[in-house]
């Protein structure tokens, strides 16, 4: 279940949905407040409900006031930017290269692409965000990859000076492999 | 034998950003940083905190002494640019550093913040790195001294980098590459 946490948040940095600012916010969560980056996105969330449907009035509009588009889709990727929604983000800005050249077309329908991206993301953080209650909230209060290398260091050495000894070490690798990713899910 | 450890005054920042994404983070992220942190969503709440009067620019004293002011730059009603103005133009607050956060890299709008005083100018989203390097700046320095770096985002950068703000004319593109601040 831990390592299922672990995929499920590298998958959505390796499909580009985050970027590293989503680590930043990650880096400042910590024993006091442990759910910090749920948090944070909570409130992205209902922020943009209120950005989109502002931008859904402001298409519908018969004259589209680009000016008035561009400041509010500005809002929306200013906040999408600050928690790492990176494919969002990427959206966000395409509509505002629309909205300097003036093209109507060309705005909504990035606008569609724009919500599309969005409740993807939403709900793949949704997701996430339940499974990681449920094995409890030290496995993604920091980063996991950084606690795996300590252990590994010592772990090579002994691998060589066993080699060098010529000792049977395979029951030894895998006692210090265990000991190993023990030592690193309980620290 | 007694030893005194001293220990650098706690310093206190108020914060101004209409987001509450925003809002939210850079709380987060000046708390971490050993700062007392005061939010307020707009450019009035925080000239009434400071007790500047908007309209007669007359200062009233309080003893809610900030360090720092740290605001958006872009924000409906007051811009964190008029904000900063009127900081400056005010006896009572001009001493107080002021630095403008923005998640758009125009060397334009970067360069009249600084002409009208700015500490610095932080590109969004602003990393506790750059709060580490603004809190050491300023307990150096104090006020006395305008910083002069600011950060380079490769994503969203035009052609060109900063250039030192050196009295001198603009830098040719090609100066500027050289010049090109760290990451």
């Amino acid at each position: 279940m831990h390592r299922q946490v672990a995929n499920v948040r590298k998958s959505l940095f390796d499909q580009g949905y985050l970027d590293e600012q989503f680590i930043q916010l990650e880096e400042l969560q910590d024993n006091s407040n442990p759910n910090f980056v749920e948090e944070v996105v909570t409130l992205f969330y209902r922020d943009s409900a209120r950005f989109l449907s502002n931008l859904d009035q402001a298409l519908e509009k018969r004259s589209l006031d680009f000016g008035k588009l561009d400041s509010l889709m500005h809002q929306f990727k200013s906040s999408s930017t600050s928690i790492g929604a990176k494919k969002v983000k990427s959206e966000c800005t395409q509509f505002r290269n629309y909205c300097n050249a003036r093209n109507a077309e060309g705005c909504k329908r990035t606008f569609q692409n724009v919500k599309k991206e969005y409740t993807i993301l939403r709900k793949k953080l949704e997701a996430y965000f339940q499974m990681s209650r449920q094995v409890g909230p030290t496995e993604t209060a920091c980063r996991p990859s950084s606690r795996l290398v300590m252990p590994i260091v010592p772990l090579y050495l002994y691998l060589f000076t066993s080699l060098k000894q010529q000792t049977s070490y395979t029951d030894d690798v895998l006692l210090l492999l265990h000991t190993a990713i023990n030592s690193g899910v309980t620290s | 034998m007694a030893t005194t450890t001293i220990n650098p005054p706690e310093l206190h920042v108020l914060a101004v950003d209409d987001s509450n994404v925003d809002r939210k983070l850079i709380q987060k992220l000046l708390q971490i940083s050993s700062f007392k942190v005061t939010v307020v969503e707009s450019g009035s709440s925080a000239l009434q905190y400071l007790g500047l009067d908007e309209e007669t620019s007359c200062h009233r004293f309080n003893d809610l002494k900030v360090n720092l002011i740290i605001t958006d730059y872009s924000m409906p009603g007051m811009t964190g640019f008029e904000l900063l103005k009127k900081i400056k133009n005010s006896s009572a607050l001009r001493q107080i550093p002021v630095v403008i956060m923005s998640s758009e890299n125009i060397l334009t709008r970067i360069d009249r913040c600084f002409e009208e005083g700015a500490e610095d100018y932080l590109l969004k989203p602003v990393k506790l790195s750059d709060l580490r390097r603004l809190k050491d700046s300023i307990l150096k320095t104090g006020s006395q001294t305008q910083t002069r770096k600011r950060k380079h985002k490769n994503d969203e950068s035009p052609n060109f980098s900063y250039h030192d703000r050196t009295p001198s004319p603009p830098s040719s593109p090609q100066q500027s590459q050289t010049k090109r601040a760290r990451l």
